[in-house]
């Protein structure tokens, strides 16, 4: 049988919404083909990932907890992706934004709580913003190819912690484990309601990102930007400065949540600080049609995802790389599904039928 | 330091540098198609598993790489039906490709932790000294005293050489990838060349990740791919999307790769783990380099990255 | 000439996009050994017509015959084979590949190009249609002619025995539009069937053995040339009588306000692309440039729009000197001036956003404090709509969805809403009906009235001629002479802009 592809009148928002859910359902089915070939029964599996996801207070903090990197990171990636500036570096961004609020709590560590929480802050955004400035100036300097060179970025940002987990900042009293030292405790976030308080950073920051990219004329330009360079040109928009600034905040805000795994979650500095969540925020922010709001939405299921998925690792003993997979395939399903909101199939059947028709 | 440990040197930066040549080769194919497949990094975790499970447990190497080679294919069949058939964005649809692979690799690699293959499998990938090409002094053992797949990583450099530039078929894929509009016009059948060139770029990229899985290391390991699969893309940006220079880049890249390592044993006091960064740092310096200056002969196929639709209106 | 029956024969043809009906049963015979105009305007469905009868699109319904045999042509590759061929009016030739290279693209030949072989072969075609190919120049060092003729070489070769040329001369000088005349005829004469796609009523009358003409989506007519005349093609073209006639109005200011004098600079690659470009412009007067596509006028354009980097030379503007300046200094400094580019989706609009954020590209730089203010800019929007007649479902819809004529409105609007005291306007009727190219010649008039100061950039003689006050024509980067418009004969202008200075041309 013939086909061929038609475009479609827009389409409303219902629709739009329809053919979202149905990619995210055709997803889940096949995640479930995937889980029942390992023998295992898919339902049991996803209600079990719900149960560990938000079966008691204790799972729905650690859930909580995982949105917060998610969120904060997935915010810093939209404002670089809607100037279609490929920003895959949140990854070392992260880390090196934890590296700077390191050296803070490292060095001042009995410094007064509050001040020493909000330097951290500064140094955390200050690290993440100058890793993203890096790939930004050559971006806008020469037109280098930001996805590879924010990619190198990472591992350079990896390999540095190593360095110093492993050398000068080893600590000493670890007995020769290559660890850093815990922070002292005015230089961990306190907690409220049970979690730590980067939820609230968290849901300041996508208010904050939500009107900088509607309401304020840098995030136009940015957006402008990210449609047609040509046309920024043409409104007098400076191209070199918008890119420069778009990666200093995203950088920023992924330095931002590097600090905050840091200082709450992990109270050290590591290499496993930022835990591929640099990449997946990747999704969620797409996902999410780098939309603030939708964006909390996404990562919390991400999120959900991700501390189901371990659950499950350890009630049937598979392994947690599947959250991976089922995250991929969601993602696969809608990056497709955008297709069937732009156009139709037609079939020839259709077609000849059609063509009858008219002729009499 | 003298020419022995030189020579000894080059010949390992030959070897580190085959996966990277594998999977440059098989990105430039797919991107002299127009498409962006920045999927690499995971269709060789999906080679590299593959081809150690299969390897593992049927001990036969043929075997092994065909299906490291499907699994590299199968990924690349995803990323060529979205962004070719759905015309997604290719870049997160790359990305997500490589998310999906890393997962899939740790999903199937989780029992393959700790195992060995046998004695029979790893006779397959011998060192084979070459007559003739062998005896030429340093050079003979640099180049030409290795495992069948290093000479099959040369032989395919060769081919797609040939075949980009001299033959008719290569002719309308370069088309396809500059101008797509074009080609179709000239009844060339878009789709299916960019379907058989991602798959087939897919596939190569999977036995770039299978000879560090089933010769390099060789065993399994969580991640056994270590961003190779980025530096490779940045590789085909750095040969001009030339199968020629991909072999120069490849090993260039080998030899960085493994330069701390060999260093650790000479006297020089700079932690591995600052070497390790080289091979990041300087794909970030050979990027900024090659943008520096723009002209056509080295310049990406025009139609990289755009969707294609013949009835768009 | 009109015995037998049809070589190519379209039956009841229907395509739709999305809401849009682009051909509605429409019809057409075409004989061979003749040259077959399709006349009608923009959106009157020719293109789409065509795209179908070269498998580039698939009717909906309707029948297709070539040569007395239905044909299902679902690819360029099945229409070649049934021997049509199409000259696309953007040319799909590769520019990194030479001539030959693009002639054996998608030609079977076994697995090697064998390119000497190939090589004698396309030469006797050359010979029997006696077309002029340097088969070893790679296209991006062609002229648009060249690169019209390779095109139809490589058709040629692939046996098309129907060709369809779509507005063939609509980026030729007049004297390539002679020579490509020549090869129509000849292709005539070796028996082709030519269908010429145009709206240009001269060419027609000149070339075509009979005209069918489209209107709306709809076959009107189709007529022989001998018994038919421009007035009556226009009428039925338009679907009602029209006044073609361009006005040009009467000069009221005579100060000078824009001085360029020796203006270079090169592009990406290190070429001159403007070398040593002098001239003046007045309030109130309508400077024409003519010139083959490339010659240099987007350049022109930019550089006096701050946009391209200039080597050398000046721009005074009242007073003001330009040179260095970027369109930000423009509005900082408030130097009024506005640039309609000849790409208004890529450059003067951006295409995803509505009319409201696009007014607002030009607002924005204005208000005060950190944050956008949409309200004056939606009501900007309603303004523009009511006083250019906009069509558009409301402001906030995405342009790319207007019409072009609709989008090339928005774009204006915005640009005359600033008052601006000098216009630049590169190309502002391509692709336009006639009667939205009316329009925008009234709003110009309109603006020169005022006192504006207009430089109007062009491909279409006729319009340059009929509404400018002088003509300035530029060949390859260099001005070749400035003429007064109302003494200028189409044949000085083409002499001109293949390179021939204005005082040679006079000797």
């Amino acid at each position: 049988m013939q086909f061929r592809i038609v475009k479609k009148p827009e389409i409303s928002q219902k629709q739009y919404i329809m053919i979202l859910l149905t990619a995210i359902v055709l997803a889940l089915i096949t995640s479930g083909l995937f889980i029942l070939i390992l023998g295992l029964n898919p339902f049991y599996v996803y209600s079990a990932m719900i149960k560990g996801a938000f079966g008691s207070t204790y799972r729905l903090e650690q859930t909580v907890v995982k949105a917060i990197p998610l969120i904060i990171v997935s915010l810093g990636i939209a404002i670089a992706f809607k100037m279609k500036f490929w920003n895959i570096g949140a990854e070392g961004q992260i880390v090196v934004g934890a590296l700077f609020a390191s050296y803070i709590a490292l060095n001042y560590g009995e410094a007064p709580r509050a001040l020493l929480l909000v330097a951290m802050l500064g140094a955390g955004f200050l690290g993440g913003s100058l890793w993203g400035l890096i790939p930004a100036f050559f971006k806008a300097r020469w037109g280098t190819n930001e996805v590879i060179v924010t990619l190198m970025m990472n591992y350079i940002a990896l390999k540095w912690v190593t360095y110093l987990q492993y050398g000068p900042w080893k600590d000493s009293a670890s007995m020769g484990f290559p660890k850093i030292a815990n922070f002292t405790q005015n230089a961990i976030l306190p907690k409220l309601l049970g979690v730590h308080i980067g939820w609230v950073i968290a849901l300041i920051l996508t208010a904050f990102v939500f009107i900088f990219m509607n309401y304020s004329k840098k995030g136009f330009e940015i957006a402008v930007l990210g449609e047609s360079s040509n046309t920024a040109r043409y409104a007098g928009i400076n191209i070199s400065r918008t890119i420069l600034f778009s990666m200093l905040l995203s950088g920023g805000i992924a330095g931002l949540a590097g600090m905050i795994q840091a200082s709450a979650v992990s109270n050290t500095l590591s290499v496993e600080i930022s835990g591929g969540v640099g990449y997946t925020a990747i999704i969620t922010a797409w996902l999410a049609a780098l939309k603030p709001p939708w964006i909390i939405v996404v990562s919390v299921l991400f999120a959900a995802m991700v501390q189901g998925s371990s659950f499950v690792q350890t009630a049937f003993g598979i392994s947690a790389a599947s959250a991976l997979v089922i995250q991929a395939l969601i993602l696969f399903f809608v990056l497709g599904s955008d297709f069937f909101t732009k156009y139709k199939i037609a079939f020839s059947s259709e077609l000849l039928a059609h063509g009858k028709e008219t002729k009499k | 330091m003298n020419t022995v440990l030189v020579i000894a040197f080059l010949k390992a930066a030959v070897i580190a540098g085959t996966p990277l040549l594998f999977a440059t080769l098989g990105e430039i194919m797919t991107e002299r198609a127009g498409n962006l497949n920045l999927g690499v990094e995971g269709m060789m975790l999906m080679g590299a598993v593959m081809g150690f499970q299969v390897g593992y447990s049927t001990s036969n190497p043929l075997l092994a790489l065909i299906a490291a080679a499907l699994a590299g294919g199968a990924g690349a069949l995803i990323f060529a039906f979205l962004t070719v058939s759905l015309r997604s964005n290719q870049v997160v649809s790359g990305l997500a490709l490589t998310i999906f692979g890393t997962g899939f690799a740790g999903f199937v690699g989780q029992g393959l932790v700790g195992l060995k293959l046998s004695e029979k499998f790893s006779a397959g990938f011998l060192k084979i000294k070459l007559p003739l090409l062998g005896d030429i002094p340093a050079l003979g053992e640099i180049f030409f005293n290795h495992d069948i797949l290093v000479y099959i990583g040369y032989l395919t450099a060769i081919i797609l050489g040939l075949y980009l530039y001299n033959t008719r078929n290569g002719l309308n894929l370069r088309a396809v990838g500059e101008n797509p509009a074009a080609a179709d016009a000239a009844s060339v059948r878009v789709t299916r060349y960019k379907y058989l060139h991602i798959l087939l770029g897919g596939a190569l990229c999977g036995i770039g990740g299978a000879y560090l899985s089933l010769v390099y290391v060789p065993v399994w390991q969580e991640n056994i791919t270590a961003g190779r699969g980025w530096i490779a893309v940045a590789l085909v940006i750095f040969s001009s999307w030339n199968p020629y220079k991909a072999v120069f880049g490849a090993f260039l890249f080998g030899g960085l790769d493994i330069i701390g390592f060999r260093l650790q044993g000479t006297g020089i006091v700079i932690s591995q783990y600052i070497f390790a960064m080289i091979p990041y740092l300087v794909t970030i310096i050979i990027l900024v380099v090659v943008s520096f200056k723009k002209d056509r002969k080295n310049a990406p196929p025009k139609s990289l990255g755009e969707p294609y639709f013949r009835e768009e209106r | 000439m009109t015995n037998g029956s049809a070589y190519v024969s379209m039956k009841d043809i229907t395509k739709i996009f999305g809401t849009v009906t682009a051909n509605d049963r429409m019809s057409l015979d075409v004989l061979n050994g003749e040259i077959h105009a399709l006349l009608g305007e923009n959106g009157a469905g020719k293109g789409t017509l065509m795209n179908m009868l070269s498998g580039i699109y698939i009717p909906d319904s309707g029948h297709i015959f070539i040569d007395g045999k239905e044909v299902q042509l679902s690819s360029p590759r099945e229409a070649i084979n049934a021997g049509v061929g199409m000259i696309h009016q953007h040319f799909k030739l590769v520019d990194v590949l030479t001539a030959l290279e693009n002639i054996l693209l998608g030609y079977k030949t076994g697995i090697l190009l064998r390119k000497r072989e190939r090589e004698a072969e396309i030469r006797k075609i050359m010979d029997r249609f006696q077309l002029d190919v340097d088969l070893n120049k790679y296209v991006y060092d062609m002229s648009v002619g060249e690169k019209q003729t390779l095109e139809i070489l490589k058709t040629l070769y692939r046996g098309a025995k129907v060709l369809i040329l779509d507005e063939p001369t609509a980026v030729l000088t007049p004297q390539e539009t002679v020579r490509l005349f020549k090869i129509m005829r000849r292709m005539k004469e070796q028996d082709c069937a030519v269908i010429f796609i145009s709206h240009k009523m001269n060419e027609v009358m000149e070339i075509a053995d009979r005209v069918t003409v489209l209107r709306k989506g709809r076959t009107i007519d189709t007529l022989n040339k001998q018994e038919t005349d421009p007035q009556e093609l226009t009428e039925l073209m338009v679907g009602r009588p029209v006044d073609l006639s361009i006005n040009r109005t009467a000069r009221v200011f005579d100060n000078k306000v824009l001085f360029v004098k020796g203006l270079r600079a090169l592009n990406e690659e290190g070429v001159e692309v403007l070398k040593g470009l002098t001239f003046d412009l007045g309030a109130g007067e309508i400077l024409g440039v003519a010139g083959i596509a490339g010659s240099g006028q987007k350049e022109l354009c930019e550089a006096l729009a701050g946009l391209y980097r200039i080597k050398e030379g000046e721009i005074t503007f009242k007073g003001e000197n330009l040179v260095g300046k970027n369109p930000q200094e423009f509005i900082n400094r408030k130097i009024s001036m506005s640039f309609i580019p000849e790409d208004r989706l890529g450059m003067g609009l951006v295409a995803s956003m509505d009319m409201v954020d696009n007014i607002l590209l030009k607002q924005y730089h204005y208000s005060q404090g950190l944050f956008v203010k949409r309200k004056p800019a939606a009501s900007k929007a309603k303004e523009i709509i009511k006083k250019l007649d906009v069509q558009t479902p409301g402001v906030n819809h995405p342009i790319k969805n207007l019409s072009g004529g609709n989008i090339q409105k928005v774009l204006l609007g915005r640009e005359l809403d600033s008052h601006p005291e000098l216009l630049i306007t590169a190309y502002p009727v391509r692709g336009l009906d006639i009667n939205t190219c009316h329009k925008i010649y009234d709003i110009l008039n309109e603006e020169k009235q005022k006192g504006v100061a207009i430089l109007y950039i062009a491909e279409d003689l006729d319009s340059l001629i009929g509404l400018c006050d002088r003509i300035m024509v530029i060949s390859n980067g260099e001005i070749t002479g400035i003429v007064d418009a109302r003494l200028a004969e189409k044949k000085q202008l083409g002499a001109m802009m293949l390179g021939k200075k204005e005082e040679e041309y006079a000797v």
